[in-house]
């Protein structure tokens, strides 16, 4: 059997499109701030270097090449929130704190 | 070494970023992509802060009353001592970012040196000014790679610009006297010192980018001298001194 050649990349004449996260100081975690346009992703942290962090906002940086991310369909939103919804129990909000633990 | 010198150096080091800065910002607004329209204007604000403590500290030297603002607006053409290489007209895209990495590798050979100067205040503003640099050459080569080894037009404009500019490179690594008296005082490397580690860094990328170096290498020069300038350089000077000369000493 032969393997199927790998699809070639569609040309649209446009760059890829880039989804960008970036941590604002260490300890935080990645946060989305927007996306561009670039040929490649060596370029397109580069591009969100000039674009997203002129104001000195980030320590790091990744790009995630926008048709990589695979997001759950609005549609869906019934099914997968809503049973939760009703179930409180899931909350730690039924025990009494101990006074000398202080704020959680 | 005399002050006479240094202010002239210090011109030089100056007048580079200030024309080049400004040329560059030609772009704003009419990049071909908005993150490459960022990315000029970003280069032009660095090469426009450098300038300003070039020329402050070169006012200083001076001695005569003047500020950076007043030798970046009201010299005229025979007063620059930028090289010829970076008046140029932008012309297109590729032009201008061949020129762009042209220089950034000098520049970045430059600063290098020019952060261990015996001169504490040349060290100061040449160690900030490479790390900008350091970013100016990584963008700038990658970017003549990608345009050189990438379609046969873009690979064609950029065989174009590179055959255009390569006799205004030369320039880079001229030297005179006030040249010689850096050098003797530690306080700028001799340019042509620099051309080892540029002509490294300059071949291999455009290897890389699948264009071939012109043979010849004639220079074009004057600019740093004085000597000369090219016709473009007036032109550029009436539309980035305008407001000066039509309102004299305005201010924000």
């Amino acid at each position: 059997m032969n393997t199927p050649e790998k699809a070639a990349p569609k040309r649209t004449g446009e760059w890829p499109l880039f989804e960008v996260f970036i941590r604002g100081q260490h300890g935080l975690s990645h946060r989305h701030v927007g996306s561009l346009h670039a040929p490649d992703a060596e370029m397109a942290i580069k591009n969100a270097r000039d674009v997203y962090t002129r104001r000195n906002e980030g320590v790091s940086i990744w790009v995630v090449e926008a048709e990589a991310i695979h997001a759950s369909a609005p549609g869906e939103k019934e099914a997968l929130y809503d049973p939760s919804n009703d179930k409180v129990y899931r909350h730690p909000t039924f025990f009494d704190v101990p006074e000398e633990v202080g704020h959680m | 070494m005399d002050n006479a010198s240094l202010f002239q150096c210090l011109l030089r080091f100056g007048d580079n970023t200030l024309v080049l800065g400004h040329r560059i910002s030609e772009w704003c607004g009419k990049a071909p992509a908005l993150e490459e329209d960022i990315a000029l204007a970003n280069t032009a604000l660095d090469l426009i802060g450098q300038t300003q403590m070039w020329l402050g500290y070169a006012a200083e030297v001076e001695g005569a009353d003047r500020s950076a603002d007043d030798l970046a607006m009201l010299r005229d053409v025979w007063d620059f001592r930028n090289i010829l290489m970076v008046e140029r007209p932008n012309i297109d895209f590729g032009h201008t970012i061949m020129r762009q990495f042209l220089f950034d590798a000098y520049h970045h050979a430059q600063l290098t040196a020019l952060s261990r100067s015996s001169d504490p205040r040349i060290a100061e503003i040449a160690a900030k000014s490479v790390k900008e640099a350091t970013y100016h050459l990584d963008r700038s080569a990658e970017t003549v790679i990608a345009l050189g080894d990438g379609t046969d037009v873009s690979h064609a404009k950029m065989q174009n610009a590179l055959d255009l500019l390569w006799p205004y490179a030369g320039e880079m690594f001229e030297s005179d006297d006030v040249d010689a008296q850096m050098a003797a005082s530690g306080i700028a490397p001799d340019p042509a010192t620099l051309r080892d580690a540029w002509d490294l860094r300059v071949r291999d990328t455009l290897s890389l980018a699948t264009l071939n170096i012109p043979e010849d290498n004639f220079a074009h020069k004057g600019g740093r001298t004085g000597a000369r300038h090219t016709e473009h350089l007036g032109h550029m000077l009436t539309q980035m001194q305008w407001l000066q000369r039509a309102y004299p000493g305005a201010v924000w």
